[in-house]
């Protein structure tokens, strides 16, 4: 076991983990304020989730249809299955045009139209005038937006000095016994090596946690390592039950395909070369929102209509676009198509299949970034010091389905506004706290687990069953059986991780130790989320419960918080007030 | 399937090793990654870096049978037997196929890599044409896997003085946009012998880049550009 008094400290005003996006546009607000700024995270910056990013981010810009933010807050709203925190996305939907621009300011080459502005596509569930025309609102460099949004986030970083953690690894929130958030124990990868970071202010931008399930569009680093150490540290995560299988990962293997493929004119076909959509959702078809046509694939493979020798897939057509339309605004789905399919998407259908994508859920945040809890009141309160954005976060502006182009969004929204309210807090806080070293035990003593030798299962065996089980027992469609035993099968591999251990115990770059905290972070975001789905018993967005088919607003238009100890759930409601304008009450959800 | 991979932990060997791997059960369509995530389940102990799995992040740039590649889109079909395979080269190796990229992500950084406008900034987006915006197709896809400046003798010999193509190929993105106005700086910053003109057009870079960009071409253009603000 370490010594604590052995571990070397690192004293900044704000701590920053992770290096997407939402971290990295934060990061750049604070430095840029001259706050001093360490961002830590487990891979080189550049190699975020956000750089998959294809389609584009939503702005009401209006560059190619008429278009205002109060419509795209429409969409978001009646996106989100009226789940979505009102408040939180009249923000959001505000503030997207000024941020955008800012963006291309920042060096972003947004494709661009005749007449120089930004180039916009259409995306699903956009409409025109409160549900009217399709909307083209998603500001796209070419299919490569988050690519492009990332590289010029972390350059500007560069020219603003920001200090950078490459390839540390965060193990755990350091908590005092007022509850205040005094910065993190985190592991340098390529020495083995465990540093204190002391912050005034932490900011938790560590992403979703989509290597949750088999079949998933996500990088390998998406294991929820943020929701993790919340819980840890006694926060709950909030709604985790809605989880977004989008409509078209490349059958059998996972990588995503655009909801711009639709959005330039694509569409989908089942084995009877019939255009499904139009019976699921007749006005929008194939720009619905995604939980709608995933629904709608997987329900034509389950009765018969799939594609390909199996009937497991449809086709996703976009080759009467033309080759030009493909090269010019798909041009990184046309290399992947080729690579992984052999096929030449500008010729030949995709074959395509709903795939766990991004986690509308998360760390409960307010719209300023801070993270909130419970207060004595009954009301919320910040949880001091803490700060969450991104995908790891549930503002909630996602509620119960993301629209497509809302989570590039997200994350250059709430990454600025918690690095100015994280402004405003260094103001006020001029000091660091007094450290906790009882806080630091936990963490210390989650490095010192993995220590143990001898016998015991692998981690990559565990995490394998853990991914099949969440596929099988928690996917696009639910029921109260197939949930109660999911939710046995998780916590018996939650209770077998407790005597894996490692074979590999070298300190330098060692790859199987990082997996094992992983593990860990992943079976905690399992549990929330299979004991979150098994609890609400409606259908609602990505949530679709067959033994519930309806959405029940009398009962069910709640947030559910799981907290890691004894797994229970509570609830709150929904923010239905904006800041501005008058609330859109919830409605049948038609497309 | 038979593996020969370079192998080095600095805790237990003081030198470097080859070591044999045998996959089983290989399926058509499987990428060398998949390959080497079977193998880490044989032997826990091999290190390499990988992430989003389809060629966007740049994490696994190594060295696969004498070419540097990213190992999540190379098929494993037609790889000839044994696969070898080496961390990318010139690089201060770490652990196994992880090598330590400081002195490329320096490089990197020298280039000033970053939209520079020294005008007011407007409350709209900057203007740019179509055919403007068309010139950084080839530049801006980077994903600094550094598969090119580590396939580059002129970075070999001198890594901390030549810039290498992954970073030249930056600085030209910003030298091509339309939008930035710091031509004059840029170009006088990658003056003398060693920063830009130790490429001797070897066209390794081109040839290996996993994203089918062409840095020589972009040192290239540099290099007039150079020159029409000589004259």
């Amino acid at each position: 076991m370490l010594v604590k008094s052995a571990v070397p400290i690192r004293r900044f005003d704000t701590l920053v983990i992770g290096a997407g996006g939402g971290g990295l546009r934060a990061a750049l607000q604070l430095s840029q304020a001259e706050a001093t700024v360490a961002v830590v995270s487990k891979v080189f910056p550049t190699r975020s989730h956000t750089v998959a990013a294809q389609g584009g981010v939503n702005a009401a810009l209006g560059n190619v249809t008429p278009d205002n933010w109060h419509w795209h807050m429409y969409d978001t709203v009646k996106g989100s299955d009226f789940l979505g925190d009102q408040d939180a996305i009249e923000y959001m939907c505000r503030a997207a045009s000024r941020l955008v621009v800012e963006l291309e300011h920042a060096g972003v080459p947004f494709s661009r139209l005749d007449n120089g502005k930004i180039y916009q596509r259409a995306f699903g569930g956009q409409s025109q005038n409160f549900g009217g025309d399709q909307a083209s609102r998603t500001c796209a460099a070419a299919d490569r937006t988050g690519h492009a949004i990332l590289h010029s986030l972390y350059q500007q970083n560069i020219r603003a000095k920001t200090h950078f953690f490459d390839e540390y690894y965060a193990i755990d929130l350091i908590k005092d016994a007022e509850g205040a958030i005094l910065g993190a124990v985190v592991l340098e990868i390529e020495t083995g090596e465990p540093l204190i970071i002391e912050a005034k202010t932490t900011l938790l931008a560590t992403g979703g946690v989509g290597r949750l399930f088999r079949n998933n569009t996500n990088a390998r680093i998406n294991t929820g390592d943020g929701m993790g150490m919340v819980l840890r540290a006694g926060i709950p995560i909030e709604d985790m039950e809605f989880f977004q299988f989008h409509p078209t990962g490349i059958a059998g293997k996972g990588m995503l395909i655009t909801e711009g493929a639709r959005g330039e004119g694509g569409y989908l076909l089942n084995k009877d070369g019939e255009r499904f959509m139009e019976r699921y959702a007749p006005h929008a078809k194939d720009l619905a929102s995604r939980d709608v046509v995933s629904r709608a694939i997987a329900t034509e493979v389950r009765e018969g209509r799939g594609c390909g020798p199996e009937g497991d897939y449809v086709l996703l057509k976009v080759d009467h676009l033309g080759e030009e339309v493909v090269n010019k605004r798909l041009p990184g789905i046309r290399d992947m198509v080729k690579t992984f399919l052999h096929i030449d998407p500008s010729k030949q259908p995709i074959p395509v299949f709903p795939t766990a994508h991004y986690t509308m859920g998360g760390i409960p945040t307010n719209r300023f970034g801070e993270v909130v809890q419970s207060g004595a009141d009954g009301g919320e309160e910040p949880v001091p010091g803490l700060y969450a954005v991104g995908e790891c976060a549930c503002v909630s502006v996602h509620g119960a389905n993301r629209l497509g182009g809302n989570s590039l969004l997200d994350i250059v929204v709430f990454g600025r506004a918690a690095g100015n309210r994280i402004i405003e807090y260094l103001r006020d806080h001029r000091y660091h706290r007094h450290m906790s070293w009882p806080g630091v035990d936990g963490a210390l003593a989650r490095l010192a687990r993995w220590d143990q030798r001898g016998e015991g299962e692998s981690v990559a065996q565990l995490r394998n069953e853990l991914q099949k089980a969440m596929e099988h027992y928690c996917g696009v469609f639910r029921t109260e059986d197939v949930l109660r035993e999911g939710l046995e099968k998780v916590k018996e591999i939650e209770r077998r991780l407790a005597d894996a251990r490692l074979r590999d115990h070298s300190k330098v770059f060692n790859t199987a130790r990082i997996e094992a905290f992983e593990l860990e972070n992943l079976v905690d975001a399992g549990l929330a989320t299979v004991t979150a789905a098994l609890a609400r018993q409606e259908s609602r967005g990505a949530h679709s419960r067959i033994d519930y088919p309806e959405r029940d607003d009398q009962n069910w238009m709640k947030h559910s918080l799981y907290y890691k100890e004894g797994g229970r759930l509570t609830y709150k409601p929904v923010r239905t007030q904006p800041l501005t304008v008058e609330p859109f009450p919830p409605k049948p959800r038609v497309y | 399937m038979r593996f020969s991979i370079y192998r080095y932990n600095p805790e237990t060997d003081r030198e470097p090793r080859m070591q044999d791997f045998e996959l089983k059960n290989v399926e058509p369509g499987m990428m060398l990654l998949d390959g080497l995530l079977r193998l880490k389940q044989q032997d826990e102990t091999l290190s390499f870096r990988h992430s989003c799995g389809e060629g966007v992040c740049g994490s696994d740039g190594m060295n696969i049978n004498g070419r540097n590649g990213l190992s999540c889109i190379t098929p494993l079909n037609g790889l000839k037997e044994p696969v070898e395979i080496r961390p990318l080269p010139g690089m201060p190796v770490i652990r196994d196929l992880v090598v330590d990229l400081s002195q490329f992500y320096h490089q990197y950084r020298s280039v000033k890599p970053w939209l520079t406008v020294h005008e007011p900034e407007t409350e709209v987006e900057y203007r740019q044409s179509p055919a403007e915006r068309d010139k950084l197709d080839g530049l801006y896809e980077c994903i600094l896997c550094a598969c090119c400046s580590t396939a580059c003798p002129s970075f070999w010999w001198n890594p901390d003085k030549f810039r290498g193509p992954a970073a030249l190929l930056q600085a030209y993105r910003f030298l091509a946009d339309s939008r930035d106005q710091a031509t004059a700086e840029r170009l006088q910053a990658l003056e003398g012998p060693y920063r830009l003109f130790r490429c001797h057009t070897i066209m390794n870079c081109a040839e290996v880049c996993p994203k089918g960009l062409n840095p020589t071409k972009a040192i290239g253009h540099i290099k007039e550009l150079m020159l029409k603000h000589m004259v």
